[in-house]
């Protein structure tokens, strides 16, 4: 008997947990679904929001899901926030374990043949806009590069620096991992092809360590989005043009991509204030700009899948 | 009366515990069991669909030295991997091996008073400290160091396999460790008795008797480096070539899976042939796990 009774005990436990969380899920689901009905908007929105995928992204939704949170109006609602990958973003919010799914590249590009229909269910909400610099080592002597100069150097065909002008120092590659969202915005805009990986080239996923390798590696090269921009290296211009915010605005610089959060269909109420709350002037001029990302709103260019720019 | 009804009900009491206490650890053993087995089926599912679903031959995947899973014709040879993960583990396994012995030596054979004391410690230390702080140590610290010494960027399997080599040092030690404290006091007093010094009881005595535990303890520290992703990801480069010297960019299985699995899209092609290789990695954790059960049956003093 003497076991018996917390075997018990435990087991009334786990029931009423159960029970409890069952009974705060239902609260859940009518809370949304009374505010749809009530025109009345005194009924808060209560609920949970689940975003997962990249981790470029996932600095700035953190951020602004918590002051979401701490926002009284909304205080009902629970964002929770997870990295993973733009891979697992999109396969979480396709198959409808996760309610938004951030991701660094369109869905179409990751969702491809058996997959192109999941594509099409997602509805894209471009939150942010990420640019990239290329950038080297202090002392490789070299301000620009042209694009024809950095195909030739991502395809391995130049090697030294002395050959693009600089000093006489073998070119180390820091490059991403192929499949890398980071990776499929460089190609795609600054180099305008996919390269092969060469020989001896370095990859790294995490932006600090990238920074941190060209910085002690004399005559490395590779890319960075530009809130990891400072003093240990050096930011090279592309075709004469400086990786500025204000470039990247008014079209001039193209090595940038969107930052996309997906739902699956039209998102609900609860999740539709969030990116509402997302979009607004308040987190576009505030939280967007102080982590480092370009706000969408202020582009003077969009670009749509195949890369095609055209003036708003 | 009394008493004759409080009898049995005592015994009930006895079998009742006896019970639970069996349906318990039943319950736990098959839960370990389900858990073990279920995890096998999931890896490999996922990592067999890479070939009966996808169709890519086993032998393009084993040997093809080309890894490129976004090209026009996509390719998935994994060769350079598996050639990355052994190299860094058979050469940590390498530098690691004569340290640890000698180590274990000094413990137990040489100054077993303080220098037990001293030692054991911060060898347990070593066992403690994360992999991401390996990693950052290799990056800051032995990186620069080769690349200052060595031609190449310092980056690559040297530089992979010096930080493996001490993530697996307190494996291989305790082990060593273990088996000499455990060795009979009489085997070294015979030795000693027959007029041999200490350095020849230690070479022709008590390291052929503890052999396979060392060997044991060399084939677990070859796994806990075949598996580690973190701390090699860092330092050893992950261009998806077979390296040409030691201090050329090179990658591991673990390495290269931590680096894709988040940027690909479940199912796809490109996350199955990870899973391909998760379930490679597990195949290897099985054949060091039959080696270490083949050395432990022949070593009974």
């Amino acid at each position: 008997m003497k076991l018996k009774k917390p075997l018990l005990m435990m087991g009334t436990l786990a029931l009423l947990l159960v029970v409890s969380a069952c009974g705060s899920n239902n609260n859940a689901t009518q809370g949304a679904g009374n505010s749809t009905t009530e025109t009345n908007k005194e009924v808060a929105l209560s609920g949970s929001i689940l975003a997962v995928g990249s981790t470029a992204l996932q600095p700035l939704v953190e951020q602004v899901g918590q002051k979401f949170m701490a926002d009284a109006k909304y205080s009902k609602i629970a964002v929770q926030v997870q990295g993973g990958g733009s891979g697992t973003g999109l396969t979480q919010v396709s198959g409808g374990q996760a309610d938004i799914g951030n991701s660094d590249v369109f869905a179409e590009e990751k969702l491809k043949d058996a997959d192109a229909d999941k594509a099409k269910e997602l509805v894209d909400h471009q939150v942010a806009v990420v640019a990239m610099a290329t950038v080297s080592n202090k002392d490789t002597g070299v301000d620009s590069l042209t694009q024809q100069q950095l195909v030739d150097i991502f395809s391995g065909k130049v090697t030294n620096w002395k050959e693009v002008g600089g000093i006489d120092e073998k070119i180390v590659l820091v490059n991403r991992p192929s499949s890398s969202g980071t990776r499929s915005t460089f190609e795609k805009y600054a180099l305008g092809t996919k390269v092969d990986d060469i020989a001896g080239s370095i990859q790294e996923e995490s932006s600090g360590t990238v920074r941190k390798i060209i910085g002690e590696t004399p005559g490395a090269i590779g890319y960075l989005a530009l809130s990891y921009l400072d003093d240990s290296i050096k930011s090279v211009q592309y075709d004469g043009v400086e990786a500025t915010v204000d470039n990247v605005t008014a079209g001039n610089y193209p090595v940038w991509a969107y930052e996309h959060m997906y739902t699956k269909g039209e998102p609900n109420e609860v999740v539709k204030a969030f990116l509402d709350y997302m979009t607004s002037d308040e987190v576009q001029n505030g939280d967007v700009v102080e982590l480092g990302y370009i706000p969408a709103s202020k582009m003077q260019v969009s670009r749509d899948v195949d890369g095609n720019v055209t003036k708003k | 009366m009394k008493v004759k009804k409080q009898s049995p009900v005592l015994i009930q009491k006895h079998h009742l515990e006896d019970w639970v206490g069996r349906i318990y650890t039943t319950f736990c053993v098959s839960l370990l069991v389900i858990i073990i087995v279920s995890m096998i089926y999931f890896v490999a599912s996922k990592g067999l669909a890479t070939f009966f679903t996808n169709g890519v031959h086993v032998e393009d995947f084993l040997f093809g030295t080309k890894w490129d899973p976004n090209g026009e014709n996509p390719l998935f040879g994994a060769l350079p991997f598996i050639v990355g993960s052994f190299a860094t583990s058979l050469l940590a396994a390498l530098i690691a091996s004569p340290l640890s012995i000698c180590a274990s030596l000094f413990m137990t054979e040489i100054v077993p008073s303080w220098g037990k004391r001293i030692l054991q410690p911060v060898i347990e230390l070593l066992a403690g400290i994360p992999s991401v702080v390996y990693g950052f140590v290799g990056l800051t610290v032995i990186v620069p160091l080769l690349r200052d010494t060595f031609p190449g960027q310092g980056i690559g399997v040297a530089a992979g396999a010096i930080v493996l080599s001490v993530m697996i040092l307190p494996t291989i030690t305790s082990i060593t460790t273990d088996a000499l404290s455990s060795l009979p006091k009489g085997l070294k007093e015979s030795s000693y008795a027959l007029g041999a010094t200490r350095w020849q009881t230690i070479s022709s005595v008590i390291i052929p008797t503890v052999l396979p535990s060392i060997l044991t303890g060399i084939v677990l520290g070859m796994a806990r480096a075949f598996g580690e992703a973190l701390a090699v990801q860092m330092v050893i480069g992950n261009a998806p070539h077979i390296p040409q010297s030691l201090f050329q960019s090179a990658s591991t299985l673990t390495s290269i899976i931590t680096l894709n699995m988040g940027n690909t899209v479940m199912g796809s092609v490109q996350s199955n042939a990870l899973w391909s290789m998760a379930l490679a990695l597990m195949v290897m954790t099985f054949i060091f796990v039959i080696i270490v059960r083949l050395l432990e049956r022949r070593h009974r003093i």
